[in-house]
């Protein structure tokens, strides 16, 4: 249980800013997700928290003590690192109470912590084994038990599950969810996988190129990207983006002109908006629809059939489309499509790539992972 | 061993015999006749001094042999040699294997000056370290120890097995050091951070996370150094020549004093039948440590 406040943090390895000043404020039991592309600092910025990396300049404040020259063993962390990192010549009860030897912590108590770990962990019949006679989720579940034994104010989690198969993946994500819930603390993960951002976050922090793009809840990154990269990087199929050109500003919103010449009013604020624009406009594969008199048109390229829902991309004047349809679409490859969407549903972006706010926000911007847990039907 | 290849015909049989019969061959003639004649010498009365006095011998030389005090000298000579030489380059092996880990500038030259002893060959290092280093009116230990206002140490009257297993270290450090970093740079660095995040200090690290990752490597420099250090020669020959009196003679000299300066053949070969099998008693131990530490 604890805050975490980075404040302007900077990180240069030589002459390249890796980290361009990063502000972010953690609340206590919050689960934080910092997501990006590769590259794009997450893990960095993380290993700065954990004072595996020094910062360059800024402050890293933990429960509102600046901990920028505190040693990563003292700063009330635990971390949890992809390849497991486990110690290969400890068994599994070692490796968990290794901290706790280092720290002189009576051998009876090291070993009812251990055994509390290994009961929350279901590793209690492992105890003995060396981690080479473990499976890969067997080891995580340990990597996982070395942090809980330290009883941290924050748990961090570097892309803990990327080297398990997908099966073991939802499991262990259930499993780090349940966790949450019951070790009470706060943890910052990091992933570029989006769908364990999207589930697990209260809270998804956007990185590109060390810099903090976007900080939100899942739903409000989701609804309310607040610029191009954002809507492009949340969400799978990406969003499509068209060009296209104001035609007239009104309370209603920014009308604009699709290509093909069909024309939409999209509920945003147009107050940035010049009239004769260029504009890009993003609309969700699954926010296109279908319809026989919509207002885009095109061929089908590609038909990806999931049973569930069919994937459509389609050629159009504006470029290549996603369209996510249902399971049960007749269509065939080369058949002409048209469809259209509906307007509140889409975006736009200026020419910095920034978006022009809704008007009205979506009624799930703000929910969290917690209001979810409270009371599963509070959507309306 | 016949077996039946995918193609029908079959593996071993005479033909595989016939062609495998020359290398198998060579190898016998090459480890089995010196190993044959030494066996029969040691049996023989031959001493090139006296060429009358021939004939079997049976034990007689062994007899002598054994109850030679000078074989216990080189048998004690030998092993401190071989444990302190040891002793100095594991640890002085994996100590300079972390720090070579460690960055620094200039760390690539550094690294290959270190390495460099084992290039030069034994007998010019011995030659560099009796005439250069340690002599004891024109050595650099000399003149280094006279500026100090210490006075100078005639090596190898007063310390003559210390400044054999120096110079041999000097040579075998390398070789250790070499194995070792290269083994150092496969830990795992993630290991190494989670340790630290653990609350490991630079020394809990050392003793709980390198030491244990070397300990195969450490096992195999063990096994291979030992092999050679039970038959160094040419350092003892041309430095000390195995003196003063007995201080430097190690197996391998005495039976080279036996044969060639007192051109007994049979009694060095005896000698040099002790020398297998005290090699094989190491060996044993050496294999087993070696074999499980591969094991694990």
């Amino acid at each position: 249980m604890a805050t975490l406040q980075l404040h302007d943090l900077v990180k240069r390895f030589g002459d390249t800013e890796v980290i361009k000043g990063v502000d972010l404020d953690v609340e206590d039991r919050e689960f934080v997700v910092f997501v990006g592309p590769s590259g794009c600092g997450k893990s960095t910025l993380m290993r700065m928290i954990a004072g595996l990396e020094s910062a360059s300049e800024g402050d890293i404040l933990i429960d509102g003590q600046r901990m920028n020259d505190v040693g990563p063993a003292d700063r009330g962390l635990a971390m949890v690192f992809q390849s497991y990192a486990l110690y290969p010549h400890m068994s599994v009860a070692d490796n968990m109470g290794f901290s706790m030897r280092l720290a002189g912590v009576p051998k009876a108590e090291r070993r009812a912590k251990v055994l509390e770990a290994a009961r929350i962990l279901q590793l209690e019949p492992l105890l003995e084994r060396k981690p080479k006679a473990l499976s890969g989720g067997q080891r995580q579940r340990v990597a996982i038990g070395r942090a809980i034994v330290r009883n941290p104010g924050i748990f961090l989690f570097d892309e803990p599950l990327s080297n398990l198969d997908a099966a073991l993946r939802v499991q262990m994500r259930i499993e780090l969810a349940r966790l949450h819930e019951e070790l009470d603390a706060t943890m910052i993960y990091v992933t570029h996988d989006q769908i364990e951002a999207m589930t697990m976050a209260d809270k998804i922090v956007v990185l590109h190129d060390g810099v903090v793009e976007q900080v939100g809840s899942p739903m409000a990154l989701y609804h309310h990207p607040r610029n191009r990269f954002v809507a492009g990087f949340i969400g799978s199929p990406t969003m499509n983006f068209f060009a296209v050109e104001v035609a007239g500003l009104d309370a209603e919103g920014v009308r604009v002109t699709l290509p093909g010449g069909g024309q939409c009013v999209v509920p945003v604020d147009g107050s940035r908006v010049q009239q004769a624009a260029t504009l890009e406009l993003g609309i969700r594969p699954e926010h296109l629809r279908l319809d026989d008199a919509g207002p885009l048109g095109g061929t089908i390229q590609v038909l990806e059939r999931l049973g569930g829902q069919t994937s459509l991309y389609i050629e159009t004047d504006g470029g290549l489309v996603t369209l996510m349809a249902d399971g049960d679409v007749a269509y065939r490859v080369h058949d002409p499509v048209r469809f259209g969407f509906d307007a509140s549903r889409a975006h736009l972006f200026d020419a910095e790539g920034l978006a022009c706010e809704s008007l009205k926000a979506h009624p799930l911007a703000s929910l969290t992972r917690q209001d979810n847990r409270v009371s599963p039907q509070a959507a309306p | 061993m016949t077996r039946t290849r995918a193609s029908g015909r079959q593996v071993g049989g005479l033909r595989a015999l016939s062609l495998q019969a020359p290398a198998v061959t060579l190898l016998l003639l090459w480890m089995l006749i010196p190993l044959g004649m030494t066996l029969w010498f040691s049996l023989q009365r031959y001493n090139l001094l006296m060429p009358g006095m021939t004939g079997f011998a049976g034990f007689e030389n062994y007899e002598y042999l054994l109850t030679d005090p000078a074989l216990w000298v080189a048998m004690g000579n030998t092993l401190l040699l071989v444990g302190w030489v040891l002793a100095i380059t594991v640890v002085g092996g994996t100590l300079l294997a972390v720090l070579f880990q460690q960055e620094f500038p200039g760390r690539g030259i550094a690294r290959v000056l270190a390495i460099s002893p084992f290039f030069v060959m034994p007998t010019v290092s011995a030659l560099v370290w009796k005439n250069m280093m340690m002599h004891p009116g024109s050595g650099v230990l000399a003149w280094l120890f006279q500026s100090l206002g210490l006075p100078a140490i005639d090596w190898f009257s007063n310390f003559p097995l210390t400044s054999i297993v120096i110079i041999v270290s000097w040579q075998w450090l390398p070789f250790a050091l070499l194995i070792l970093l290269t083994a150092l740079q496969s830990l795992d660095e993630d290991q190494v951070e989670a340790a630290r995040m653990d609350g490991a200090g630079p020394l809990a690290i050392f003793f709980f996370i390198t030491l244990p990752h070397l300990k195969r490597a450490i096992s195999v420099v063990i096994m291979i150094e030992m092999i050679f250090l039970l038959t160094i020669f040419a350092e003892i020959f041309v430095t000390t020549s195995g003196g003063p009196g007995l201080a430097t003679t190690n197996l391998a000299y005495l039976i080279y004093i036996r044969a060639l300066l007192d051109f007994d053949v049979g009694v060095a070969s005896a000698g040099g039948v002790v020398a297998i099998i005290l090699a094989n008693i190491v060996a044993i131990f050496l294999v087993r440590m070696v074999a499980r530490n591969l094991e694990e």
